[in-house]
């Protein structure tokens, strides 16, 4: 009896402190691509995270994020058009994009890096994503901004590879509001 | 009375002849294009272009403002002089609303205009798209709007120097003819 109140207590304890349940109302996955030295906007519109963090140690938490391609907004109707393609995303063979993060580390006050693997089109590289996590109104807010570099992943092939046109560096936002289960 | 105008509105005048029979037919090349790299290029070069267009424009106004140009010939009868003053007013103002009409559309259809992909200028209006494509046909118009007076203004000018045998033409050309 002694251990299962032993069991009872840190399994409490633990849930009592982990966040883990997304609300994907107030989260978003956005990105800023340059075109001809423009920035332009883009967003996922469909996205899981699973993201399990305690406020009070982050750098236990970890984050496996899923991005659905095919809810990319690129910025124009004619972008959204081409990339799907093979020489853009192949969404036909690569409809998701994935970050799982392998370590947290705190770098300064609510300041952590998460270093993971990224895949897209059915490459993986390892990425690190600088983020800010800050306890709100019974909520957890993290917030980061990282660089990739799309032609790494062979985003935008052939014809496209001309970063004089659009850029090689494409610039990720993330911002993840992160609750208690229900 | 001066005989001819100023070299620094002869060169205005030319040069902004020159980027508009640019951009114009660019324009209408560029919308056609399948989604490519070459196509992104030529719309920023067109947006740059149109850009240049309008400072150009602003210099011109305010050099026209302080600077009288010769008079029309006496020969001419009040409507052909009504119809050139109006020619060359709404030329004017098509230099300075046309590229604002394509700034703007830009702006709406959720692209910034970087002049010479350096020279960020601000977004006036946020994305809507609905906007953007009214400003998308209030830009052509406009642009097929000048066509029109370009044509007038050509014709008018050719004219003038071929039937006429006036000066008119002459005294906005770069190179003068001595009169004998």
């Amino acid at each position: 009896m002694k251990l299962l109140s032993v069991l009872l207590l840190c399994f409490s304890s633990a849930t009592a402190e982990e966040f883990n349940t997304l609300n994907t109302q107030q989260s978003s996955v956005t990105f800023v691509s340059k075109q001809m030295g423009v920035p332009v906007a883009g967003s996922f519109k469909k996205f899981s995270a699973d993201i399990a963090v305690n406020p009070a140690k982050p750098e236990t938490g970890s984050a496996r994020i899923s991005i659905d391609l095919n809810s990319m907004d690129a910025g124009s109707a004619e972008a959204n058009d081409e990339l799907g393609s093979r020489s853009w995303f192949d969404t036909k063979q690569h409809p998701v994009a994935r970050f799982v993060s392998s370590q947290v580390t705190r770098t300064g006050d609510d300041r952590y890096e998460a270093l993971g693997n990224m895949t897209i089109k059915g490459k993986t590289l390892s990425v690190k994503a600088p983020f800010t996590l800050k306890r709100v109104a019974g909520v957890v807010v993290i917030d980061g901004i990282f660089p990739i570099k799309r032609l790494d992943y062979g985003i935008g092939t052939g014809i496209w590879a001309d970063t004089s046109v659009v850029a090689d560096e494409v610039k990720i936002t993330f911002h993840f509001t992160v609750g208690k289960p229900h | 009375m001066a005989e001819h105008y100023t070299r620094t509105a002869i060169l205005l005048h030319w040069l902004i002849a020159l980027l508009i029979f640019t951009a114009f037919p660019l324009g209408i090349y560029m919308h056609d294009l399948p989604f490519s790299p070459d196509k992104l290029r030529l719309y920023s070069w067109h947006k740059w272009i149109g850009v240049s267009i309008f400072l150009l424009a602003i210099v011109r106004l305010t050099w026209r403002a302080t600077h009288r140009p010769p008079a029309l010939p006496e020969a001419m009868a009040s409507w052909e002089k009504f119809a050139a003053r109006a020619v060359h007013f709404s030329l004017y103002a098509l230099i300075i609303i046309i590229p604002l009409s394509g700034w703007l559309m830009s702006s709406a259809k959720g692209f910034q205009t970087v002049w010479l992909g350096v020279l960020p200028l601000p977004d006036l209006l946020s994305k809507n798209k609905e906007l953007g494509d009214l400003l998308k046909e209030v830009h052509e118009s406009l642009n097929f709007l000048m066509l029109g007076l370009v044509l007038a203004h050509v014709g008018g000018a050719l004219k003038h120097h071929f039937i006429e045998r006036d000066s008119i033409l002459s005294r906005m050309l770069p190179m003068r003819r001595k009169k004998s």
